[in-house]
């Protein structure tokens, strides 16, 4: 009740008509969780995302402009494996909204509703960027995409339970979309099933296990450090062998990197987004965003398989 | 709740029982003499009884019950994969894979594990240490005049510039409490120890407030409230140096902050602390090191001053804005300034200005947080009443020292351009000119005009280290030019810190 009052005085200090059944106004931390929660939300909610879906994510400037946001945030939607740590705590420091605080219905922690993989035993950054529940990109995978959007459509039955209704079945209509997609996204690559992928970065592990590819083989030697000219050599050795002749690349990583592989190794380099909006055209819509990074990756392993011996 | 309920049933079973074992154990003669009354007791207790022992056995065939229902309900969850379970292919290729994985990633705990007491948001305390050294020499005869920030490097070969240890977390759902306690070695080997900052904050207040209490860095321009490992040189802005003395302005205190309701980010900050203290340089300040050298300000003899009234601590207003330019473009814009009584007279006071202005350009496909460029740029002036001071050093009844009452007026500014020109590697930049107007004391190295220009290179291998290479030219009025060169190494332990902005 309390937070309701002060969302309420919030138009009234700046001098705007508090409207009658005002938008949930919803911050998500990066893009994927925007495209799913326009998915639930519908017009019924505006959707920011504070990471641009082309940057790191795990890099991202605490720029006071995001502090605004989150101060005026209705719900806030967090990975909150770890892909944020370097920038999300800074912000909340100083937000000061309540309606956002932990254990709040409207903080929406998204790792909480997935199972992650790759929890390491031990914490030692010697072995590179760990992290320590696991690694946190976890929504390259559609199955995982269903239950946070589970779990963010919860947060808007609550929030605005005389949209449930709407938000229940906007839920059901973007799962079964999903399903439908899922299934035709699996018979795309089932030909490939078992064939190595190549990475910058492991982001890839959830992807990798939905679709059967073995995306195990990273130009980075360690997670987080560059690529060193003995790993690379590594890498080319271990593609030829095992016949890899795909390195996908996301658009923050140094392409001139992988280009140089792929000519030592005959594999072509694939542009794919992590993120929604990332590539033309998948602004905002998850499933438009799997849609291209399975169509571009099943091409590219069509394409390679076509030039073998 | 379950195992509750049926200790309670046993336990009224167990006394019907022991009553009727009392009721059977009765002397004879007191049976015979109600030998109708007890017959029917009898009846009634082990009609009693009969009714507990059905009560207790219908509770627990509805526990069972409950249990199976709940151990179906979690089956049916568990065997249910969204979306790929109601797709066409019931099991995703991979899916062995997955149960496998999942097994050998979260294997059960052991007694030889190791026990990660920090990090991974699942403590109450985050813990983190940080070590800045350099080493590097200078022409300079007097490095420690020549540095003005306490963890600047001051002296020939080695200087350990900082030890920091933080402790941070959520006190209760009312504060956020943050501790830094600091610590580095003088030239003389002797370990300094400040508890620096400790402080909490609100993170429940309404109407946009947010209060911070304890000690803490004054809230004045951008290089002030940050600490030495987070600069991107090697030694701190002389400004800061001559303005706020080597410790920084920081002291016990309360801050108020609102984010002012404006379509841009603005907030509006207002701080009270102590006015005296070596924190305190410009104001009641102290020397450092107690010793007589160092407790002159300008020529003149600090006295004694207490705090008699309200006027006499430290105030510091600042209000910040900040808006993006385009999507890869940010600048944060601040005015600050800080007013409070000096001890260099028994009503004198001190008011510092300070405009500060940050512009920053980052990828939007940004790696690692590289390429970027930044500009920052502090620019600040102090009025300084400094009192009458006389001294007859030697008792002959003339005046070694006379100096005048008069308003001392200083100026400064640093801006630093820094440019991460490819991932992990910055460029920087840095001029800085300090100036005051001549006073009746003079020379005075502490307001005599020079200026710095500051070339350096820094290497973080990644953000839990780094390596600089820095160059400082120096000209100083009255003292002549210096070259100095120093090689700055950090290392950090513990819970990934967040950057501010």
């Amino acid at each position: 009740m309390k937070t309701k009052t002060l969302f309420g005085l919030f138009p009234l200090v700046v001098g705007l008509p508090l409207a009658a059944h005002a938008k949930l106004n919803v911050v998500t931390t990066t893009p994927d969780f925007a495209a799913v929660a326009k998915a639930i939300g519908g017009d019924r909610v505006d959707v920011t995302a504070l990471a641009k879906p082309t940057e790191d994510p795990h890099f991202v400037d605490a720029k006071p402009s995001l502090i605004l946001k989150l101060n005026k945030a209705d719900v806030l939607i967090e990975g909150r494996a770890e892909l944020e740590i370097g920038w999300l705590p800074a912000l909340l420091q100083g937000v000061r909204n309540p309606r956002i605080a932990i254990g709040a219905p409207s903080r929406v922690l998204a790792s909480e509703v997935v199972e992650l993989v790759e929890v390491p035993t031990t914490l030692d950054r010697s072995r590179g960027d760990v992290h320590a529940v696991g690694n946190p990109h976890f929504m390259i995978d559609p199955v995982n995409a269903v239950l946070v959007a589970r779990r963010i459509a919860d947060a808007f039955c609550s929030l605005d339970p005389a949209a449930a209704e709407a938000y229940r079945s906007n839920l059901k209509t973007f799962s079964d979309r999903l399903d439908a997609k899922l299934a035709e996204w699996q018979k795309l690559l089932a030909p490939f099933k078992g064939q190595r992928v190549v990475a910058y970065h492991n982001s890839w592990p959830y992807f990798a296990r939905r679709f059967g590819l073995q995306i195990d083989l990273f130009l980075e030697p360690k997670p987080g450090l560059p690529p060193t000219p003995a790993h690379l050599a590594d890498v080319m050795a271990k593609m030829k062998e095992s016949e890899a002749r795909v390195i996908i690349v996301q658009p923050y990583l140094n392409r001139r990197t992988a280009e140089s592989v792929a000519r030592n190794t005959g594999a072509v380099v694939v542009d794919v987004a992590d993120f929604p909006g990332a590539v033309k055209g998948t602004e905002d819509d998850y499933v438009k965003f799997m849609d291209h990074l399975v169509v571009s990756l099943a091409n590219a392993l069509g394409q390679s398989s076509a030039k073998k011996p | 709740m379950k195992t509750v309920g049926s200790f309670g049933l046993a336990g009224s079973a167990g006394l019907a029982w022991s009553l009727l074992l009392a009721c059977t154990l009765m002397p004879e003669a007191a049976l015979r003499a109600q030998e109708t009354g007890q017959a029917t007791e009898i009846q009634q207790l082990q009609q009693q009884l009969r009714k507990l022992q059905e009560n207790f056995e219908e509770t627990l065939r509805q526990q069972h019950r409950q249990i199976e229902a709940l151990q179906k309900q979690i089956d049916a969850l568990q065997s249910k994969t969204p979306a790929g379970a109601t797709s066409p292919t019931p099991a995703a290729p991979g899916s062995p894979n997955e149960v496998k994985e999942t097994q050998e990633t979260k294997p059960a705990w052991s007694p030889t594990a190791p026990i990660t007491l920090f990090g991974g948001q699942r403590n109450y305390l985050n813990l983190s240490f940080d070590a800045l050294f350099a080493a590097g020499s200078s022409t300079a005869d007097d490095i420690p005049h020549l540095q003005l920030g306490g963890h600047d490097p001051v002296q020939r070969g080695f200087t350990v510039q900082n030890l920091e240890t933080v402790f941070e977390g959520y006190v209760d759902p009312y504060f956020r409490g943050q501790a830094s306690l600091v610590g580095h070695i003088a030239p003389d080997g002797d370990f300094h120890f400040e508890a620096e900052e400790a402080y909490l904050v609100t993170i429940a207040l309404p109407a946009n407030l947010q209060v911070k209490a304890g000690q803490f860095l004054t809230e004045f321009g951008r290089i002030n409230p940050t600490h030495p490992h987070t600069w991107s040189f090697v030694d701190a802005p002389l400004v800061a140096g001559r303005f706020f003395g080597a410790e920084g302005l920081r002291n016990p205190g309360a801050r108020i902050s609102w984010i002012v309701p404006t379509p841009f980010y603005s907030e509006l900050f207002f701080t009270v602390q102590n006015s005296q203290g070596s924190t305190a340089y410009s104001f009641r300040g102290s020397g450092e090191h107690g010793g007589p050298e160092d407790n002159l300000i300008f020529g003149r003899e600090r006295i004694g001053r207490e705090t008699d009234r309200i006027g006499d601590m430290l105030f510091a207003p600042r209000y910040a804005v900040s808006f993006d330019l385009t999507e890869n473009q940010t600048v944060l814009i601040g005015a600050s300034a800080a007013f409070g009584p000096n001890n260099s007279g028994p009503d004198t006071d001190t008011q510092i200005f300070g405009m500060d202005f940050l512009w920053k350009w980052k990828s939007p496909r940004h790696h690692r947080g590289f390429p970027f460029v930044a500009w920052q740029t502090e620019v600040m002036a102090r009025r300084f009443e400094a009192g009458a001071f006389a001294l007859d050093e030697n008792g002959d009844g003339l005046l070694d020292v006379d100096l005048p009452r008069e308003t001392l007026w200083d100026y400064g500014l640093y801006s630093q351009l820094t440019w991460g020109f490819q991932e992990r590697w910055v460029a920087g930049l840095r001029g800085d000119w300090v100036s005051g107007e001549r006073g009746a004391f003079y020379p005075d190295p502490d307001r005599d005009t020079r200026w710095r220009i500051s070339p350096n290179l820094t290497w973080f291998p990644t953000e839990f280290s780094k390596l600089r290479l820095q160059y400082n030219y120096d000209d100083r009025e009255n003292i002549g030019v210096d070259h100095s060169v120093w090689l700055q190494f950090e290392f950090m332990l513990g819970s990934h810190a967040a950057h501010k902005f």
